[in-house]
């Protein structure tokens, strides 16, 4: 990746790419290797002294049941989650492609979603849906169904997941959106040409077209599911009503700075490292290869 | 099109419509509630159409107290960290990415690579995994409660990074070659060459770094205890633990519109750049 032409070896490059180093150093790698060895490290009751532990932290870990139903949840979290979001974004998608005029204007209206903060996303939904006072529960009534996501840890991870979906929607349109447009029209005409349907058209010709794109959103959603909901599960419902939406990131962060489990915490933070690394390699690996027929 | 349908047309609007209302909804009923009076906003069913009290709210959010009962800093404080902290990230991040892709690019040194795959290893260890260590490295440092340590620890970016790369590699050699010919040095190259046909790229990034800055969470979350240094974001969750005991929803959801606001004109205005930088950073 190095030009043909370029500058011989002096000071100055590593001048113009220490600031960059210094931060990785003593920002990632440092605090990166600190939650390596801490995961091997097991404190006293008091919080004095540590003794190295070897496995034993990961071996309590898995043997939580705690830690596993979390891992379960954030499983079903992340691809409610995904699908949600993806299939609503591919409706609006296939159909805002259709339109000629105001196709812009439609995008303009569809994609600031993605400028909320997680946490003020969460907030909004909390408060549409409070249980005394919001909009949705006093509807709800009316069918007969008692709103309350304080109690009802399936109604709570109803309303996260619709939070989280609701902001994601806006990215998966515009990608969509996007990989629609670029389909050489050439082929949506011949298909037009031999009798095929708006509907036929889209599930023999775009559908498949797209695939990719729809394989790369699949893992950002994913990825966005397990890491940025933090703020929409902190702000709806604080992980509960009795841990039933206790996702993984939000269990690092509260058996660490709430439960003051360092060794606990640092084994939670290095197995969502694993997969972190796991999932960046498929991302890499996978989504760049393209669909042939 | 490909053929003329009136009746599919029709419907093809209709859908997109109710689409955009959905996704409008939360935003809209954030709306109607930041422009009606506290004791109004306690009655239920809640009102579904805008009130005369918007103006009224947005003055005692912005520069009174916030609510009644809490000690916190005003919202323009607030809002005023936030921005900080969003510019200090988006910039931070452009600047040290710019120069790094550059040494990396056009500049044969030993250990060029190993830079380039640690820069590189930073794309898998996001905050939210290395949480307390980073906390402990950053109370070390003494930079808690100030906005360096909002915002140093974030201005690391390896898609940033990656993506000037990307765009130095598009640049032809030629560029550089007759830049030296005409006695160019590496500093000279960067700023008179390399800069100006990066601009675009660099605003598109801006875009998206500033979102991502103002949005941040978590962090702000551990590293201010200072009410002086909270971020607008921040303070929401805050309000809505207040809001249990006395509950003043419609100073809760102005500052909640106050907050989400320059993010939203920021994407709505320079939507173009904020398609292209989604686009190429993350791809």
């Amino acid at each position: 990746m190095l030009k043909r032409v370029h500058f011989p070896s002096s000071p100055l490059p590593y001048l113009l790419i220490a600031p960059q180093v210094i931060i990785t150093l003593v920002f990632f790698m440092w605090p990166a290797s600190q939650a390596l060895f801490q995961s091997f490290l097991m404190e006293d009751a008091f919080g004095l002294s540590s003794e190295f532990v070897g496995l034993e932290n990961f071996d309590v870990l898995f043997g939580d049941e705690q830690y596993i139903d979390a891992f379960g949840r954030t499983m079903f979290f992340s691809f409610l989650v995904a699908g949600l979001s993806m299939t609503v974004a591919l409706v609006l998608a296939a159909f805002a492609d259709r339109v000629i005029r105001g196709a812009t204007v439609y995008r303009t209206l569809l994609i600031w979603p993605y400028a909320v903060a997680p946490v003020l996303a969460g907030a909004l939904w909390v408060f549409m849906f409070n249980p005394t006072l919001g909009i949705f529960p006093y509807l709800l009534k009316f069918i007969g169904i008692k709103w309350n996501h304080y109690l009802n840890g399936g109604q709570a991870m109803g309303l996260v997941i619709l939070a989280a979906a609701w902001k994601q929607v806006a990215y998966n349109f515009l990608f969509y959106l996007a990989a629609m447009q670029s389909i050489p029209r050439s082929i949506i005409e011949a298909g037009a040409i031999d009798g095929a349907g708006p509907v036929q058209r889209f599930w023999t010709l775009v559908f498949p077209l797209i695939s990719p794109t729809t394989f790369f959103l699949l893992v950002v959603n994913i990825v966005y599911a397990f890491f940025d909901t933090f703020g929409i599960i902190h702000a709806v419902t604080q992980g509960g009503p009795a841990g039933s939406t206790t996702i993984l990131i939000y269990k690092v962060f509260n058996d660490g700075f709430v439960g003051l489990d360092l060794g606990g915490s640092a084994a939670q933070s290095v197995v969502l490292m694993f997969m972190v690394i796991a999932m960046t390699v498929i991302q890499f690996r996978y989504v760049e290869k393209k669909v042939d027929y | 099109m490909i053929e003329n349908r009136p009746f599919f047309t029709f419907i093809t609007h209709c859908v997109v419509i109710l689409g955009v209302l959905l996704v409008a909804l939360p935003i809209w009923i954030t709306f109607v509630a930041a422009s009606h009076d506290e004791v109004r906003m306690l009655q239920s069913p809640l009102p579904m159409l805008p009130g005369t009290h918007l103006w009224e709210n947005f003055k005692q959010t912005l520069f009174g107290t916030g609510l009644s009962g809490t000690e916190s800093a005003p919202v323009w404080r607030m809002m005023l960290n936030s921005l900080v902290m969003a510019l200090g990230i988006s910039l931070g991040k452009i600047a040290i990415s710019l120069t790094s892709a550059y040494a990396i690019i056009y500049f044969k040194f030993p250990f060029r690579m190993g830079f380039f795959w640690m820069i590189f290893i930073t794309l898998m260890l996001p905050v939210e995994v290395r949480i307390l260590p980073t906390f402990e490295v950053v109370a070390n440092l003494g930079l808690l409660n100030s906005y360096w340590g909002l915002t140093i620890p974030l201005i690391a970016s390896a898609t940033a990074t990656f993506m000037f790369r990307q765009v130095f590699l598009t640049i032809p050699d030629e560029m550089l070659e007759s830049a030296r010919i005409d006695g160019a040095g590496p500093m000279r190259f960067f700023w008179d060459i390399l800069l100006p046909l990066s601009r675009t790229n660099i605003a598109a990034l801006f875009v998206i770094l500033f979102i991502y800055g103002w949005n941040q969470y978590l962090w702000p979350l551990l590293i201010t205890t200072d009410t002086d240094m909270t971020t607008i974001v921040m303070s929401i969750k805050q309000m809505l633990e207040v809001a249990e005991q006395s509950p003043q929803w419609n100073i809760i959801m102005m500052t909640a519109l106050l907050a989400m606001l320059p993010p939203i004109i920021v994407v709505v205005t320079m939507q173009k750049l904020f398609v292209k930088g989604l686009t190429e950073t993350d791809k």
